[in-house]
């Protein structure tokens, strides 16, 4: 994947989310440290470089741990370069729920998973969401998200609604 | 209700909400026109969304057997209901078939329109809506005021009260959004973990696979599908399009013209059944995978026969973005709760009320569309919305009762309408044949329409507003002036027709005659015939079928002189805006393309002479004169305002123009009492826009006629600056 393209990404991301940070293997659990709040949550992050299992990150949390957890860790499938979007998967790990109920989010995004735009990005949702209804497995379902969430219902923009209130992101570069 | 206490009614809504929505509605609209104008895909994209959704549309049938197959292969279940009541039957049975008490729901306009939580509530369940605008509508026990904002008409100091009130706090909340948010966000949160059943709508469903897209920004649709075992997914039949990247164009725009934001904060693609756990706060157990529950609910409720009637399919396009309202002036000084029907409001909501309510519960509404063509550029699928609004206008006029007063015009007016049409609109509409009329004696005619007596009963039998004063008739048409007249250029190449469109030819020669004088002068031999009005005035009453009689008359009047290439010039930018639109549909392909072809807007032409070596300083010019312009709402739709500016600014004039488009006049529409006050309520953001002092000009007739009532002083046509006799 060129440096352009991730760069492109950090540039747009920071747009919306509060942090975006560059980091590669050797360094990814100090960069993953610095952006928790504790207690924190996480889904299995299934990437071949980098896990949540040495870090303070519970990957296997109660119910009741939605409710109470500060920081939810989940894994971008793709990034969008030129929207700073990221995806994220319905699995059974609960990737939805985790980047959903706490307040900050942190987004672990593989560098290689950074495509140009929305187009680019719907050409790999298209084939991910035929083979999961062809196999049984995950891949059909998912949520672009870009930025926290947010209302203006009460008279002007508020960020921290439904969804998070702090986003960071974490490229994981080789 | 009469015209009164229809006026008594947008006054009491003006003050109530008008303030809220204005601020919010412009806002919005401001941020999309900036977002439209820094993407450019858009108008490609707008192609591709346009043409999915014929298509689509076109092969419904099919999509819905398509989309059956592909939910039920996913494990899930669709029904198509016809109506509201079997819809809703449906949905309590799915709440009865789970043991389910308690329903969150995400917003969903398609479930107002059924009406659905009041038919759950009256069965004995609990329903809570998570959008924070739908929560407070629900607490208030109001309707929404706006497709994607139901709350946009109510401030945060409002909200506080309401909540203070309704929850009888110990502690009350401030007027800060962010507290305000977070309460709201703190008590939905705990429904939404004590829920059985979770209902969200759907933006587009995808036929091939089964997947539901939804659009949101606070993430409780995300929470509200996935967080209970059961999805109850609502929508109407219009949603569905063919395949996964068909999503993408749509995507890209929804946001984008409905509040201004490049993409939607969380845009879901959901394939349920989902393999995401749901949550079970009360045992604090994860649902088991196979438990989970998916119902598609698919609504007809009209639009199949939608569907069948050539002039409101379009209706079928729209994605709901809201952009329509928000461009607005009217909505945006009233609101949804004045521009509603039963459920949907504002812009293209005639079309869906007509389409779904019937015909009745558009009627408060439809009057409120002045046809200014702001929000066509807007939609994301190119619906011609006010024409929509002409077609719904029409129906209803055909509809009603026969009026008292009739006799008066019946007589009068050669018109092609039925006999019951409202007589200020049949007044309105044939306002050719009275000019006519009082031409042959302008003098008398206009001491009668002068008298105060006359006007008091122009206001209470035909409903004109007493507070304006009319437009007077000429002494002499321009028609006759011209005719009187040597024409300059004889032998010249260029060969003009000079439009004498109605307001021009009997109201403002002066105006022709500028524009008549500048064209010679830049070296075209020009004519002025007699030429039938456009039909704009009757189209603007809803009367399509007087319009396409005037369309007819006029290609037959213009097409000799098009045959000998003579290009017809048109001064008053809202019957150029009828050749070049409207007569699409009212002439035959070939008439249309010539006549459209061959007319150009006054200052078009001008800058096209110029632009082929016609010079500037054979008109007088300025040294740098300061002047404001307003342009005309359909001018500014057509893209032609630009070159008033830039012919202007040749001519040596430092030019300020006005970024509000509509005046509010809008043709007859601020001459009616029930609308006065509306219109100068629109016009009051345009009179911000004026200098304290110093020359304003404006194309169009009636921008000119509201900028005199607001100001004193009047805005003659941008020609008259240029005119070699400057008897201006
Ligand atoms: S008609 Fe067009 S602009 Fe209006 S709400 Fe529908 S899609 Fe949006």
């Amino acid at each position: 994947m060129s440096m352009d393209l991730v760069a492109q990404f950090a540039d747009s991301a920071l747009e919306t989310v509060d942090s975006c940070t560059r980091t590669d293997v050797a360094g990814f659990e100090e960069a993953l440290s610095e952006r928790l709040v504790e207690p924190a949550i996480g889904a299995p992050l299934t990437l071949e470089s980098v896990t949540l299992e040495d870090t303070a990150v519970d990957t296997d949390p109660s119910v009741e741990d939605f409710r109470t957890a500060q920081t939810g860790v989940a894994r971008a499938e793709v990034g969008l370069a030129n929207y700073g979007t990221i995806s994220i998967e319905s699995r059974a790990g609960g990737d939805e729920l985790v980047s959903l109920y706490p307040p900050r989010h942190v987004v672990v995004l593989d560098a290689a998973d950074i495509v140009p735009d929305l187009a680019a990005a719907f050409d790999r949702f298209e084939s991910a969401i035929r083979d999961a209804r062809e196999s049984g497995g995950p891949g059909a379902s998912r949520v672009l998200a870009t930025g926290p969430s947010a209302t203006a219902d009460m008279g002007e923009l508020v960020e921290g609604v439904h969804g998070p209130k702090e986003v960071h992101v974490l490229v994981v570069e080789q | 209700m009469s015209r009164s206490e229809k006026a008594a009614e947008i006054r009491r809504i003006m003050g109530v909400d008008g303030e809220n929505i204005g601020k919010n509605a412009r806002n919005l609209s401001d941020n999309a026109s900036d977002a439209i104008a820094a993407f450019d895909s858009y108008e490609e994209l707008r192609a591709e969304t346009r043409r999915i959704k014929e298509e689509a549309i076109a092969s419904l049938p099919e999509r819905i057997e398509e989309v059956t197959e592909a939910v039920e292969e996913n494990g899930g279940h669709v029904y198509v209901a016809q109506d509201a009541e079997d819809a809703n039957r449906y949905i309590e049975g799915v709440m009865d078939e789970q043991d389910a008490e308690h329903l969150v729901k995400s917003k969903s306009m398609t479930t107002e329109e059924l009406e659905l939580n009041h038919h759950l509530e009256g069965a004995g369940y609990e329903v809570t809506e998570t959008d924070l605008g739908e929560f407070v509508i629900q607490v208030a026990d109001e309707t929404p005021s706006h497709l994607i904002a139901p709350a946009m008409h109510r401030s945060p100091p409002d909200i506080a009260e309401l909540f203070n009130e309704y929850f009888d706090l110990d502690e009350p909340l401030s007027e800060d959004p962010h507290e305000l948010t977070e309460f709201a966000r703190e008590r939905v949160g705990e429904r939404i973990r004590e829920a059985d059943v979770g209902l969200t709508g759907a933006n587009f469903v995808v036929t091939e696979t089964g997947t539901i897209s939804i659009v949101t920004n606070e993430g409780n649709a995300r929470k509200t599908a996935v967080t209970p075992p059961t999805h109850v997914a609502v929508t109407g039949i219009e949603k569905l399009i063919p395949t996964v990247s068909d999503l993408r164009p749509f995507l890209e725009l929804i946001a984008r013209t409905g509040t201004g934001q490049e993409i939607g904060a969380y845009l879901t693609l959901l394939t349920p059944p989902v393999e995401t756990p749901s949550l079970d706060f009360d045992t604090g157990e994860y649902g088991q995978p196979d438990d989970r529950e998916f119902h598609l609910v698919l609504i007809d409720n009209g639009r199949m026969a939608m569907r069948e009637d050539d002039q409101l399919r379009e209706t079928l396009y729209c994605i709901r973005c809201g952009a329509c309202s928000n461009a607005c002036a009217n909505f945006q000084s009233v609101g949804g709760h004045a521009f509603g029907g039963e459920t949907y409001s504002g812009g293209i909501g005639t079309g869906w009320e007509a389409g779904v309510h019937g015909l009745d519960s558009a009627a408060d509404m439809n009057d409120l569309c002045t046809g200014c063509s702001q929000c066509v550029n807007k939609c994301p699928v190119k619906i011609d919305i006010p024409w929509i609004n002409t077609v719904v206008r029409d129906r209803l006029n055909r509809s009603n009762e026969s009026e008292s007063f009739d006799f008066l015009v019946d007589g009068l007016t050669p018109d092609a309408e039925p006999e019951g049409l409202d007589v200020q609109k049949r007044l309105f509409g044939n306002i050719e044949t009275f000019a006519k009329l009082g031409s042959i004696a302008p003098g008398l005619s206009n001491a009668a329409i002068e008298s105060s007596a006359v006007q008091r009963l122009l206001d209470r039998f035909v409903g004109i507003d007493s507070r304006r004063s009319l437009p007077t008739l000429a002494d002499e048409t321009l028609v006759e002036w011209a005719a009187g007249r040597r024409r300059a250029n004889p032998d010249s190449d260029r060969e003009a027709v000079l439009y004498p469109d109605l307001y021009t030819n009997y109201f403002s020669p002066e105006r022709g005659k500028a524009a008549v004088r500048v064209l010679e002068a830049l070296g075209v031999a020009v004519r002025v015939p007699a030429v039938p009005e456009s039909g704009r005035a009757p189209l603007s009453q809803g009367m399509i079928d007087t319009a396409d009689e005037k369309a007819s008359a006029v290609y037959a009047a213009l097409a000799e002189h098009l045959d000998a290439d003579r290009d017809i010039v048109v001064v008053e930018p809202s019957d150029l805006a009828m050749f070049r639109t409207e007569y699409e549909r009212l002439l035959p392909e070939r008439s249309y393309s010539r006549l459209s072809d061959g007319s150009y807007e006054l200052f078009e032409y001008v800058y096209g002479l110029l632009e082929n070596g016609a010079k500037i300083d054979t008109l007088p010019t300025a040294v740098d004169e300061e002047i404001t312009y307003h342009s005309h709402c359909q001018q500014r739709t057509l893209g032609l305002d630009a070159y008033t500016t830039e012919v202007l600014d040749r001519a040596g004039y430092d030019v300020s123009t006005t970024d509000i488009e509509c005046c509010g006049m809008a043709g007859s529409f601020g001459y009616k009492s029930e609308y006065y006050e509306l219109s100068m309520d629109v016009g009051s953001r345009l009179d911000e826009q004026l200098p304290d002092s110093g020359p304003v000009v404006a194309s169009g007739t009636s921008c000119g006629e509201q900028i005199a009532a607001l100001t004193a002083d009047g805005a003659p046509h941008p020609i008259r600056l240029l005119d070699p006799r400057q008897s201006r």
